[in-house]
């Protein structure tokens, strides 16, 4: 493994088996009734977060608790961020307090790179702009391995607004890497000009794919994102991409549905479908503490290979 | 540890000399299972965990004799001890081995712990820790193949295949049918690795 986890494209295959490995074993850890590892005890991870997050900054949190890591969490909202310090302050600021691991999420793509070259510690991208979500990859790979088994040849359509979504591309990467064939499905606006470099195909019509589909994934229409009109209305994006139950007929009987989270029901996923069998929506949540301990595990868990600060 | 067949033979012609061939392991262990039978009186609540790779292995094979000689049968398990060991600092984050509980746990059962070499003790502290997270065992036993001395912190074994007295510069491999194709204890000198 490297030092840092930037992107899911740093992962060769062995790597990534070795990440979801390690995180089925360590799924036990959160059927027993002592919840707690002493791993990486007298290790600090901060969790420097600029921008809003809840469900990622929590599961990395209670993912460095129960290895026994000390957690320091960091947002920018009240901090001297707001008062104008540069990230390149508020990292040599981290460095002096002995950080072993900066988890970052940041509006910016690319800001995780840029932080690896500045501190000694261990980099973990936890979201940065529209660019990359590894461990949103790696975790939403492991609910489909326990789902359905191998991953290779499986066939996983991602549907949405791949434009601003970190978590597509770093799925497309990843799930390339371990054999799945990707289908992406969005309206032509929704979907960047390099797609054609991805490894990955795409298509315009949600309901030629879903009948071969092993698994759905809806993602997020993230109008907070959006300075453009991408789709005459909400009514009609919902019609033509939405997932709603007349859609997840057509699916085989074993499909499943995924959804990164936030989801805005009725909007992207119908709730009946959300709160559905095959959603892993709830799976997905419990799965990314499993999948960010083996992560902090295989970073923080072996020998300190003493990187150089440039 | 992993070996192939062909370096274990290249060993074997080399300075590396056999402690232990195919036999003499389940003869060791049939004895073993005697005494386990022994010490816990019909080994009625003990459960056999190994330590991966090759002490689950064992743990197994003690349970095969258990059960052909009482008529009993022991639950086995597995308990990875890599998340508790004292160098992990030392080296690159490993992989995780298996940990897998018998069904109706630990609580309250003799627990005999289960490797193949006892050398510094080092593994077995990692495993009692680990144990106290995974429930509170009546009384925890100890069962090593070989036993090559050298300890480093106060720990024994109950129940000793082979007492093997070494220098700290050799090395002791196990093998088994199980894992590695065939049965044997080797002692190799430093340097033939």
């Amino acid at each position: 493994m490297k030092r840092h986890l930037i992107s899911a494209a740093d992962l060769s295959r062995d790597d990534a088996l070795l990440i979801l490995d390690t995180a089925d074993e360590l799924a036990k850890i959160s059927e027993r009734s002592i919840k707690k590892l002493p791993t990486l005890r007298g290790r600090t991870v901060v969790n420097l977060f600029f921008e809003d997050s809840t469900r990622t900054r929590i599961s990395f949190e209670a993912a460095a608790k129960r290895l026994s890591a000390d957690v320091i969490n960091f947002s920018a909202k009240g901090s001297s961020v707001s008062k104008g310090e540069s990230l390149k302050d508020t990292a040599l600021t981290l460095e002096a307090m002995g950080a072993d691991a900066v988890v970052i999420r940041h509006g910016a793509s690319g800001a995780p790179h840029r932080l690896a070259n500045w501190v000694r510690g261990s980099v973990v991208n936890a979201g940065d702009g529209t660019h990359e979500h590894p461990t949103q990859a790696l975790l939403d790979a492991f609910t489909m391995r326990r789902r359905l088994g191998s991953l290779d040849g499986r066939k996983v359509t991602i549907v949405g607004d791949v434009l601003h979504s970190r978590v597509a591309r770093s799925n497309v990467l990843l799930l390339a890497t371990l054999g799945a064939e990707v289908t992406l499905v969005a309206p032509p606006t929704l979907l960047p000009v390099t797609v054609d470099s991805w490894p990955c195909e795409v298509s315009y019509d949600l309901d030629a794919v879903l009948p071969k589909s092993d698994v759905v994934m809806m993602l997020r229409v993230q109008r907070e994102r959006m300075n453009a009109a991408f789709f005459p209305t909400e009514r009609e994006y919902s019609r033509r991409y939405g997932l709603d139950r007349e859609r997840v007929a057509k699916l085989h009987d074993d499909a499943v549905v995924m959804h990164p989270g936030p989801m805005n029901r009725g909007m992207e996923i119908a709730a009946e479908v959300a709160d559905s069998p095959r959603s892993t929506i709830v799976e997905q949540v419990a799965n990314g503490v499993t999948t960010r301990m083996a992560v902090l595990y295989l970073l923080l868990g072996g020998a300190d290979l003493g990187g150089e600060i440039q | 540890m992993v070996f192939s067949l062909a370096d274990a033979v290249s060993h074997a012609r080399g300075s590396a000399h056999a402690v232990l061939e195919g036999p003499d392991i389940n003869r060791a262990l049939i004895r073993i299972s005697h005494e386990i039978l022994e010490r816990t009186k019909g080994a009625e609540d003990i459960v056999l965990l190994g330590i991966p790779t090759r002490g689950v292995h064992l743990a197994q094979r003690l349970a095969a004799y258990i059960r052909q000689f009482e008529g009993r049968s022991v639950p086995v398990g597995s308990l990875d001890v890599t998340m508790y060991r004292d160098d992990l600092r030392l080296r690159p984050a490993r992989a995780l081995g298996r940990t897998e509980l018998p069904s109706d746990g630990i609580d309250g059962r003799i627990v005999v712990l289960v490797d193949d070499v006892l050398y510094s003790g080092r593994t077995v502290r990692s495993a009692l820790d680990a144990l106290n997270d995974l429930g509170r065992p009546q009384a925890v036993q100890l069962a090593a193949l070989v036993d090559r001395g050298h300890r480093e912190l106060p720990i024994r074994a109950d129940y000793v295949g082979k007492n093997l007295p070494t220098s700290k510069s050799e090395i002791v491999k196990v093998y088994l049918e199980e894992n590695d194709g065939r049965d044997a204890v080797l002692l190799l000198k430093e340097g033939d690795k």
